[in-house]
């Protein structure tokens, strides 16, 4: 769709799982051409990671979820011929990605300094996961590990609760996320200048990053933060922000004003404390709170609460949140069908441009489908 | 050159969402203006966390709102108006996160925008989208979280829906609001057009759940079951989670099961040979490890693990994490400085561009701080009644 506003770039994916991958789909859904460069015969690892044993055409359903709207050009970058292909391509790209462990681009021939020499254009996009020195710099790069080892686990659950980590790859999907914010500047820069660029980011400085407000607080505080005792919602944030139980479900609680909250819900007991008591007594307050609740159902306070404008809301699960209109009017699912002719369904690009959703009909690519094209083209440019 | 040079955005957002694009924006070389109202400001000035507070003003307001410019205006007052479209006329990019219709009352929606500069991209992030149901509810991180089945992915099977502790939602929803507007300049330094470039919160915390949501859709439709303990993530076997150790805690990702048997001298898991069954008994095996890993310590553990290519890990506070060189040399933090003195530590930007780290000493702006700087510069008292 030539609307789009990446339609003509090239962008040459060697990266695999989800990191690097979800730019990729990032930027192919904004317009972007993205061919993943993959290893003959096994391909991106992730086609052969399964959640829940879900597959569909032999690759896994995480795999077509992650690759839709790409091609796939096989090559092995240790080979000298295939090798010969994938720098004609790379002369003619405009990006290129990768998360491989800081060394392994280097061995085949393609890091920066030596791709740079062959198209001094392109932007150069790399994921590690602890950057390229320092005694991490091997370790492997996955999302628990990450999220173990930034402080991240403690920010989940209660007080007394041991280490919970975010149940997704927050890690890698931010990384990914931020990847594509350093490749679109830079191409914002290359069309002024003409200049490529080198853009590097890691796993842990992506999730030291998302705990900006938590880093800085402590350091101009020096106090670990603190999940509260009952129904944490943050741990920099006082009473009542959290999820509560309620006679028939959950309702969570956001920043309200806890005397106006204390009248709306008409307990007198929560009315004693004032709101500059709300992160010094959160966990009495939190307490009360969660006592009170739990004799109404989730409607009856919602009522309440929102009467007075109190940000309230019900916790749904995924059945509860698609039978409602709210959900629905997005549009946020689309149908795929894959070369093999199976219909999948999944969800769109979150991003709109000019009121228009982005809906991509193109499936994941089978392993090396579009090498013969891919070949003739670059023939024909007798490149 | 910075990668954003001489892009001028005028960022009228508040709290966290818009504004840590406009941070991102900021980082990589745009000069962003946040357009405040006159006494009170951004509210997030004001918004106090865990008690904790830099020069009276709340510690994440100035973790958000460094590297940029604060210009006070009344945008109900018709004089402050005008300035403030006479700025976005020689802007590149405006953003807000305002309730829908909130900007067409004001007489800054898009339209009216795009006829004052046909080059502008108009960046903007709702709760919940411009229509439907839920358009006019709060767009509130927690809320957000509720409402889109997140809260049932972390913590175990019979722990109540557990929100993530920290303000993904908005996070994310800055970061795909970043990306859209960049993709939008892109394409304007091309054929020189305006764009909109939308994100709602709901729609970014729904994609970030585009793995298992999609497994869902496919999987007729079963809700995801956390595990009894030790849950890491609903949809991946054991031994994935995290385990309490003699003298900590450790994670443990994605790994064979008998082999750590072996590894860890635990007879008991090499009796799983199936690898089917690393999902279908992950209750049976995460209890086995979590009672048989309290017998040592972290590091003792880890000393066999890594040696072997387990994918490990010990689990840090920030107390520990400060303490490793694999964070000290990141380079993570950084100090910068208020006019009025005030020097905050934070952290820099993420990304690094041409082997540089991102490292503007500038300090969040003084309600107003610069509106006679910004004036001038722009002209913008000129032909004022």
């Amino acid at each position: 769709m030539n609307h789009l506003p990446l339609h003509g770039l090239t962008v040459l994916e060697f990266s695999q799982y989800l990191s690097g991958p979800s730019a990729g789909l990032r930027l192919a859904d904004l317009g972007a051409r993205v061919i993943k460069i993959e290893r003959p015969v096994t391909g991106d690892a992730c086609r052969s990671l399964s959640i829940k044993n879900l597959w569909a055409d032999g690759d896994s359903l995480l795999f077509h979820t992650i690759n839709r709207n790409k091609e796939s050009f096989t090559a092995d970058i240790k080979s000298p011929e295939d090798l010969v292909l994938v720098r004609k391509l790379i002369g003619q790209a405009d990006v290129l990605t990768h998360n491989f462990r800081p060394g392994v681009m280097e061995a085949a021939g393609l890091d920066y300094a030596l791709v740079r020499s062959i198209n001094p254009r392109i932007i150069y996009g790399a994921i590690s996961g602890y950057g390229n020195e320092g005694p991490w710099k091997d370790r492997p790069g996955q999302d628990l590990l990450l999220q173990s080892m930034s402080g991240l686990a403690y920010m989940t659950g209660n007080e007394a609760d041991d280490p919970i980590p975010f149940g997704l790859s927050i890690a890698d999907s931010l990384c990914g996320a931020q990847l594509v914010q350093g490749i679109l500047a830079a191409l914002i820069r290359r069309q002024k200048t003409g200049q490529g660029a080198l853009i590097e980011i890691s796993m842990l400085e992506s999730l030291l990053d998302f705990q900006f407000e938590f880093l800085t607080t402590y350091h101009s505080s020096g106090q670990l933060p603190q999940r509260s005792k009952l129904n944490n919602g943050n741990p920099l944030l006082g009473a009542p922000y959290g999820i509560y139980t309620t006679a028939n479900g959950y309702i969570a609680i956001a920043m309200v004003n806890i005397p106006q909250l204390a009248a709306a819900i008409g307990s007198d007991e929560l009315a004693v404390f004032t709101q500059e008591e709300a992160f010094s007594h959160r966990d009495e307050i939190k307490a009360l709170l969660s006592a009170h609740l739990a004799g109404r159902p989730t409607a009856w306070w919602l009522e309440r609460l929102h009467a007075e404008d109190m940000w309230a809301m019900e916790v749904l699960d995924w059945k509860g949140l698609m039978a409602q209109d709210g959900y629905r009017c997005l549009e946020m699912e689309q149908a795929i069908t894959t070369s093999g002719g199976k219909s999948l369904l999944t969800t769109r690009c979150p991003i709109r441009i000019n009121g228009e959703r982005l809906f991509s009909g193109k499936p994941a690519p089978t392993l090396g489908q579009d090498n013969e094209r891919i070949v003739m083209d670059l023939l024909k440019q007798g490149a | 050159m910075d990668l954003l040079q001489d892009i001028i955005v005028v960022d009228l957002s508040q709290f966290l969402s818009g504004p840590s694009a406009g941070l991102r924006l900021a980082d990589m070389g745009a000069r962003v203006i946040k357009i405040e109202r006159p006494g009170t400001g951004d509210i997030c000035r004001q918004l106090y966390v865990s008690n904790t507070r830099i020069g009276g003003e709340s510690t994440i307001f100035h973790a958000i709102n460094r590297n940029k410019e604060s210009y006070a205006a009344d945008l109900k007052k018709k004089d402050d108006l005008q300035r403030v479209k006479k700025l976005i006329e020689q802007a590149d990019v405006v953003l807000h996160n305002f309730r829908p219709g909130v900007m067409e009352r004001i007489g800054l929606d898009y339209e009216t925008v795009r006829g004052i500069n046909p080059g502008i991209v108009y960046g903007e992030v709702s709760g919940y989208g411009n229509e439907g149901p839920w358009k006019d509810l709060p767009g509130q991180d927690l809320l957000v979280q509720a409402l889109s089945g997140l809260t049932w992915l972390s913590n175990n099977e019979h722990a109540q829906p557990t929100p993530m502790g920290v303000s993904v939602v908005d996070i994310l929803a800055g970061t795909h609001l970043t990306q859209g507007i960049l993709a939008a300049l892109y394409r304007r330094a091309i054929d020189g057009r305006s764009a909109l470039v939308q994100v709602s919160m709901l729609e970014s915390i729904l994609d970030f759940q585009f793995e298992v949501l999609t497994c869902f859709y496919n999987d007729g439709r079963q809700l995801p079951v956390r595990s009894r303990t030790n849950n890491g993530n609903a949809y991946i076997p054991a031994p994935y989670g995290i385990y309490k150790t003699l003298d900590g805690f450790l994670s443990l990702a994605m790994g064979d099961i008998p082999k750590l048997g072996r590894l860890l001298d635990c007879p008991p898991l090499e009796e799983f040979t199936e690898s089917s069954g690393w999902f279908d008994r992950r209750d049976a095996i995460k209890a086995i490890l979590a009672e048989h890993l309290l017998s040592r310590t972290t590091d003792g553990w880890l000393s066999v693990l890594q040696p072997a290519d387990i994918w490990c890990a010990r689990v840090m506070d920030y107390e520990d994490l400060m303490r490793q060189i694999g964070y000290k040399i990141l380079n993570m933090e950084l100090k910068v400085k208020t006019s009025n003195g005030l020097s905050v530590r934070t952290t820099r930007c993420p990304i690094r561009i041409d082997g540089e780290m991102a490292l503007s000493d500038k300090g969040a702006p003084l309600l107003g701080e610069h509106n006679k700087l910004i004036d001038g510069q722009f002209g913008l008292g000129i032909g004022l009644t």
